[in-house]
């Protein structure tokens, strides 16, 4: 079952590890792993999947989440991670995340996915777009390396365009910055 | 399935006095995969209120004008003393101070104006002649007493606010020698709901937020309109594809062709002062770079070449050099670089957030969003001496628009949480907003004179 992407680093080794420990944990929630394999007909996108209204986006809970209901044949459930303000660095808590969803490109090549880059609203709205763009490609980085297939990965940037939450507040934009992978 | 729809509108003035027409008649073209919605277009005039009025302002009465046409639908006098209030050149005198309500320069009596300090004096009536409606106004110098205008302007009755905003013109032009951006328009994005349900507008209206049309529709981000430099075409990114792409919409017939998608960001299209060419932000190449592409053979040429972000770029009013934001430095700062290449020149050193630069009319200011104590707002630096200045008072400010006269900036703010247009006066002195009924409106542009 696994595809073992091409381990070019430790690092990458060691997330892999950590990955392959909650598959094994997490297991299949409703017993049957049965995905269509390709994933293109999952038709629903990520976008929205960030809480709505409520407080502070919780970067672990996503985290665990997102590993536990993995499986090779199936899109991994969560398909939003959030970033600091001014930072296209990925979050330590969504690595597992990402991580999950190298591992199902690398196990469905014919899958393919968008990286959909979005900011929070602070800032001129064409130069954001350009910040969502490098926000998707740091995500699209990772993913390379991870030994993900450059041609099943795409980068459109929505900068602040279409935010997941109204409001001039900290926890809008909290939940505006983000990375959504759209299958 | 996308929805979209594009609409157009129609216009006329026609002038006894001064022989220029102000708008094209206008053709509806259905092609394609638009899809005419019938019915009316959601309403998304916007309203005027003044948020910071200018003490230096010259004070004007602008007299109601006599109706002897009877019943009209709009007050031209009110229209025209509006304009000239926004503009933040002029007070004009409220209607309950003034003593009596001459229409006729023969019936004023200067002494009444001097006493309530008028400084000038606008009277005027209107009559009904074959269907039309007939203008005739003066304007006259209280101190002097002397008419410095006098002029009959004739337009249909669906048209009265274009000739008061004609009116406005000439008066503005006579008084302050500047010429009158009245009778322009804007163009503006909006958007309604959140997240899959956000539904996205493009409009264009006039200056004063009235008679506003819709130019298209979408359930995919739109944004950067940006105005052919002859008025009739618009520029803009349409995500209707599910990706960027820079397409430019004829706004008489309707027609639009996809101008570019190249593969990742294909944004901030601006054009060249002669509308041949049109600078762009594209990565296509990795990072956002800016470009030129040449429209007729569509020719794309890059400009820049750094591992920064590259993207806003905006035409000097010369055609020989363009501005555009560029990270190069650590954060976002305004650059000048010529055409043809070249090093560019940096032009922003205040404070560390400088970005979506524009050129005023004569080319030696700079109006951009700056980043200060008070968040991002409207700033201006004089190119010259390199000294910058916020002008707006405002929630964080973004998209600054230059009127074709230079005289005023309109740009994108925030009231509340809602997004509306905000105006300012170039020097800074006065300030309005113009909320709209209903959703955000952002994305200002002006356009260039269009009579």
């Amino acid at each position: 079952m696994f595809l073992k992407p091409y381990a070019r680093s430790l690092a990458i080794a060691a997330s892999l590890a950590v990955l392959a420990g909650c598959s094994s944990t997490g297991g299949t929630q409703d017993g049957s792993a049965a995905g269509t394999g390709t994933g293109g007909t999952m038709g629903g996108t990520g976008v929205g999947t960030g809480t709505a209204g409520s407080g502070q986006v919780s970067g672990s809970g996503y985290g665990t989440d997102g590993a536990g209901q993995m499986a090779d044949g199936r899109i991994p459930e969560v398909r939003t991670i959030y970033f600091n303000y001014d930072s296209d660095a990925i979050r330590p808590e969504f690595e597992s995340v990402v991580n999950a969803h190298a591992q199902y490109l690398s196990s469905n090549p014919n899958a393919s996915v968008v990286l959909q880059g979005h900011t929070d609203e602070r800032g001129t709205r064409e130069y954001n777009l350009a910040l969502g763009e490098r926000r998707a490609g740091s995500v699209e980085r990772y993913l390379r390396l991870q030994g993900v297939n450059p041609s099943q990965m795409e980068v459109v940037s929505y900068g602040e365009e279409r935010p997941a939450a109204r409001g001039s507040n900290e926890d809008a934009f909290a939940q505006n910055r983000r990375v959504v992978f759209a299958y | 399935m996308r929805a979209l729809n594009a609409s157009w509108w129609t216009r006329r003035v026609s002038k006894t006095v001064a022989n220029t027409s102000l708008a094209k008649r206008l053709l509806a073209v259905v092609a394609g995969m638009l899809v005419w919605l019938a019915g009316p277009a959601a309403q998304a005039d916007l309203t005027i209120d003044i948020t910071r009025g200018n003490e230096r302002a010259t004070p004007i009465a602008v007299v109601p004008f006599a109706d002897q046409a009877g019943g009209l639908p709009e007050d031209i006098a009110q229209v025209v003393s509006d304009d000239l209030e926004r503009s933040g050149y002029f007070e004009p005198l409220p209607r309950s101070e003034m003593f009596n309500q001459p229409s006729t320069s023969e019936e004023v009596t200067y002494g009444d104006w001097r006493s309530l300090d008028s400084r000038y004096l606008v009277v005027g009536s209107t009559s009904q002649e074959g269907g039309q409606v007939k203008v005739r106004f003066e304007l006259l110098d209280v101190s002097g007493e002397t008419r410095l205008l006098g002029e009959t302007v004739t337009a249909s009755s669906s048209d009265l606010r274009g000739a008061a905003h004609y009116i406005s013109d000439q008066i503005f032009e006579e008084i302050t020698g500047i010429r009158g951006a009245f009778s322009t328009r804007i163009a503006y994005v909006t958007s309604q709901g959140v997240g899959d349900n956000t539904q996205y507008g493009l409009y264009v209206a006039d200056a004063d937020g009235r008679n506003s049309q819709q130019v298209l529709t979408s359930d995919e981000p739109i944004m950067s309109p940006a105005w052919s430099p002859d008025g009739g075409k618009l520029a803009y990114v349409s995500f209707e594809t599910e990706r960027p792409a820079i397409y430019v919409q004829n706004l008489a017939t309707g027609q639009r062709v996809k101008l570019t998608d190249f593969e990742g960001l294909n944004s901030a299209p601006s054009w060249s002062p002669d509308g041949r060419r049109l600078a762009m932000a594209l990565s296509r190449d990795g990072q956002p770079e800016i470009y030129v592409m040449d429209i007729g053979s569509r020719n794309v040429q890059r400009v820049t070449n750094s591992s920064s972000i590259e993207t806003e770029p905006a035409w000097a009013p010369d055609g020989r050099s363009l501005i555009f934001t560029s990270d190069r430095s650590g954060g976002p700062q305004i650059y000048r670089q010529s055409v043809s290449g070249g090093e560019a020149e940096r032009l922003t050193y205040t404070g560390n957030y400088n970005a979506r630069g524009r050129l005023s009319p004569d080319g030696e200011t700079l109006f951009l969003i700056h980043r200060g104590n008070n968040g991002y707002q409207v700033a201006k630096q004089d190119l010259e001496s390199g000294r910058l200045v916020e002008i707006s008072d405002a929630q964080q400010a973004e998209s600054p628009s230059i009127a074709p006269n230079g005289t005023m900036v309109i740009f994108a703010t925030q009231q509340g949480s809602t997004g509306v247009l905000g105006a300012v006066t170039a020097d800074g002195r006065a300030q309005f907003r113009l909320p709209a009924a209903q959703g955000d409106v952002r994305e200002p542009a002006w356009s260039p004179f269009l009579n």
